[in-house]
């Protein structure tokens, strides 16, 4: 094989030079009109002088063989080539991985839908292997009828189907201070957006006979070690709340809640319970453990905000971002993610400039509502230092704001809820970087 | 037509609207509409019915002491949460309670910005520190306290926190009544407990001129670049965009399988066991030397891992470990080895 020549960090890899010889490297970089040209002639030149033989280094093994059967794999893997793309922890952000997270590779997805095996997980008593013929879901408490459920029972419902988001209340959380991580995945990965199929809660409640005047709040409570519980307004559980078996066309991995979780479209994730066993109706919120010590916002004045359930207007540059590097000057999409707890995006602007000057991203349908919307825009790099950002825009008029107007109300020690704009540097060497503005 | 005559028929018509809403509801909701499910049995209600309200509701009738508590406390809950409640590898129990806080119902600490967050001067009500204790603790074996036991820990949690003294007993009633430090420092009132919440930071619309000083503030230092692995390694290799070479070891999770020493961390066995002392349990080495000779020594301990166990080397238990056979196996291995 020819010699390569050597490919320079940062910049674009041109079309296959792997089996193009040396001669043709320079020659096509020369100029592609010049070397098509060439390439013209020869091939009127071939068809005069007849059949000649094709150089075989021009056609990869791949084309020369015979490749592997079906069923191959009986349920199919990415390519080995896309190794790079996992879930990862944040080292040093827990001290055991029993009770941690795991942040989506945002960086390396497309378009709004979250691949179940790169969806993020939170847990905090370990992943419980959960067996389906013998899990059981008990609604009780302020209903006329107390109820159990198999899960065969609750598959017989009529079901529906619809896309959401998930986000952890903490995401962003460890950037409230000052920048703490490199990448997206770790800034914005406790995010994640599925087709979730399963029974909408109202149906459940009307079953089990909900006592309308007196009900105000569910309590959800997980079959895992932890029985983590959480407290659900009764307004939330009639609209649109549903309980879930199905994510993306097949059951819910174990590491989402298989086979049972509450998904509470709009609200912070930890109250989308996994494993989900028992709903208990009541006229009061319970103040559990991760509603009393965890998950409430401290505030500067010392004072913490409860049941801050809605996660707000955010949205986030993808690609390029933190970690990576542009290939050379030219043309770039600017791509990303937007989203709302309130409801659908209205619109997202971006600026390259630091929030000095904003233009229109385009949205790519479909935009759902409290669902991930993928926003685009063009930007050629002129090879001088940038400042990339996103801004969204929710249904509601809600604005995502910047770091600095969110400091300025809700300080830096709130943990919860930062939905700053997020800011990108790109270097004159086109190395993009974390950063934040004064 | 008088318009008292004409109010009358517009309360009229209003009550009928209404009575057929009340019809429909009830319509919906007065039988089952599928029939699935059945009616949970006393045994299973009482098995899962487990919350407990701070109004009271789910209350347990029972009663632990300090004294109680803290014998439970040293063995069960010590290696992980410190013998004063003091330790940071979970959350901090004890600690950041000043005397006033009991008088006003606000942890005055809070609102320093450097004060160390713990259960003490965080919770509003002694009522959830029951509640979790009795779900969720030992962290390793949920829910294996009695709820006399759930009493007393919760008790001596409170002690290290001088919410109550020494010779206190709690109980179902007094743990509804007592006087949490942070007990008013909670609100509801903020704009993200509803959809219709009012936002309380607004970003602007403005597109043209916006920004006028940009100047970056944060930026991750030199000696950080690396701390979350090889970015190279976390990015696509093809596309628009190479990944910053970092240089730095894979993270963990890229890493086939944590080293032995790494699982003996993770699964915190070096809170009570070092290489060569004592702690709470035995040393390593010590451990290797008894079962030098014993020739399925290697499977006894990765099964005693798995299981937790009490007697051996003293009466203070031995938690079970949740880890893979395999893990458990080399655990042992590495142990017997002489924890290299």
């Amino acid at each position: 094989m020819t010699q390569l020549p050597k490919v320079v960090r940062g910049t674009l890899r041109p079309a296959p030079e792997n089996h193009l010889s040396g001669a043709d490297i320079v020659r096509a970089r020369a100029g592609r009109r010049a070397f098509v040209g060439q390439g013209l002639l020869a091939g009127a030149g071939l068809v005069a002088a007849g059949a000649a033989a094709a150089d075989s280094a021009l056609v990869p093994p791949w084309t020369k063989s015979l490749g592997a059967p079906v069923a191959k794999d009986g349920y199919g893997m990415p390519s080995k080539h896309e190794a790079a793309v996992q879930r990862r922890p944040s080292p040093g952000l827990t001290r055991t991985p029993l009770s941690s997270v795991s942040f989506t590779p945002l960086q390396n997805l497309f378009g709004i839908v979250t691949p179940s095996g790169v969806h993020f997980e939170r847990h905090h008593s370990g992943m419980p292997e959960v067996d389906p013929a013998q899990h059981r879901l008990m609604i009780h408490g302020l209903v006329a009828r107390p109820l159990v459920f198999t899960m065969d029972e609750l598959m017989r419902f009529p079901s529906v189907s619809r896309m959401h988001f998930i986000e952890c209340g903490a995401n962003t959380g460890m950037e409230w201070g000052n920048v703490a991580v490199p990448t997206v995945q770790y800034t914005h990965g406790m995010l994640a957006c599925s087709e979730f199929t399963g029974v909408p809660l109202a149906t459940l409640l009307g079953e089990a006979g909900l006592d309308r005047k007196r009900a105000k709040y569910v309590l959800a409570e997980g079959a895992d070690g932890s029985a983590l519980a959480r407290t659900i307004p009764i307004e939330f559980a009639l609209n649109d709340v549903l309980v879930v078996y199905g994510q993306n066309g097949e059951m819910l991995r174990p590491e989402n809640g298989y086979p049972l979780r509450l998904l509470v479209p709009g609200v912070q994730g930890v109250s989308s319970v996994k494993w989900l066993r028992r709903l208990e109706v009541g006229d009061q919120p319970w103040n559990t453990r991760e509603e009393a010590l965890h998950y409430i916002d401290l505030m500067p004045d010392g004072m913490h905000r409860q049941y801050t359930w809605i996660q707000e207007v955010k949205s986030v540059i993808t690609a390029p971002s933190g970690g990576q590097q542009l290939t050379g000057k030219g043309y770039y999409e600017i791509t990303g993610l937007a989203w709302s707890g309130r409801g659908r995006i209205r619109r997202v602007d971006v600026s390259t400039d630091g929030g000095r000057n904003w233009r229109p991203a385009r949205l790519q349908e479909p935009v759902h509502t409290k669902c991930l919307t993928r926003f685009r825009a063009d930007w050629t790099w002129d090879g001088a230092p940038a400042l990339l950002q996103s801004r969204a825009v929710d249904e509601t008029g809600h604005v995502q704001p910047t770091v600095r107007q969110l400091r300025a109300v809700r300080g830096t020690r709130s943990i919860y809820h930062n939905n700053k704009i997020q800011t990108w540097a790109v270097a004159d060497n086109g190395e993009v970087s974390n950063v934040q503005l004064a | 037509m008088s318009s008292s005559r004409s109010r009358h028929l517009g309360r009229a018509a209003f009550a009928v609207a209404g009575l057929l809403v009340a019809v429909a509801a009830s319509a919906q909701f007065a039988v089952p509409r599928y029939g699935f499910g059945r009616a949970p049995t006393p045994a299973e209600i009482a098995a899962w019915d487990i919350d407990v309200r701070p109004d009271g509701h789910g209350v347990k009738k029972g009663r632990g002491t300090v004294q109680q508590g803290q014998v439970i406390y040293d063995a069960q809950c010590a290696s992980c949460h410190g013998t004063f409640g003091e330790s940071n590898t979970y959350m901090v129990i004890a600690g950041g309670v000043e005397p006033d806080d009991a008088k006003t119902g606000r942890a005055a600490r809070l609102r320093d910005a450097t004060a160390v967050r713990t259960v003490g001067n965080k919770l509003n009500h002694a009522s959830t520190l029951w509640d979790y204790i009795n779900r969720a603790m030992p962290w390793t074996q949920p829910q294996s306290l009695t709820v006399d036991e759930v009493y007393a820990v919760t008790a001596y949690v409170l002690n290290l926190n001088a919410i109550v003294p020494e010779d206190f007993a709690l109980d179902e009633q007094n743990l509804l009544t007592l006087p949490m430090p942070n007990r008013n420092g909670l609100t509801r009132a903020h704009g993200m407990g509803a959809p219709s919440g009012r936002p309380d930071v607004q970003g602007s619309l403005c597109m043209k001129d916006c920004a006028r000083d940009v100047t970056i503030a944060s930026s991750l230092p030199a000696y950080a670049r690396g701390a979350h692995g090889e970015l190279a390694q976390q990015m696509r290799p093809v596309g628009p965009y190479r990944a910053i070479a970092t240089g730095a070891t894979p993270s963990r999770a890229a890493a086939a399988k944590p080293a032995p020493r790494e699982l003996a961390a993770q699964f915190g066995c070096v809170a009570c066991h070092a290489p060569d002392r004592r702690i709470v349990g035995p040393g390593f080495a010590e451990i290797a030397a008894k079962y030098a000779r014993q020739a399925d020594a290697r499977s006894y301990l990765a099964g005693r891992i798995r299981s937790g166990g009490q007697g051996v080397w003293g009466a203070v238990p031995m938690p079970p470990q949740r880890l893979e056979d395999d893990d458990a196996a080399q655990l042992a291995q590495w142990i017997l080895a002489g924890s290299p």
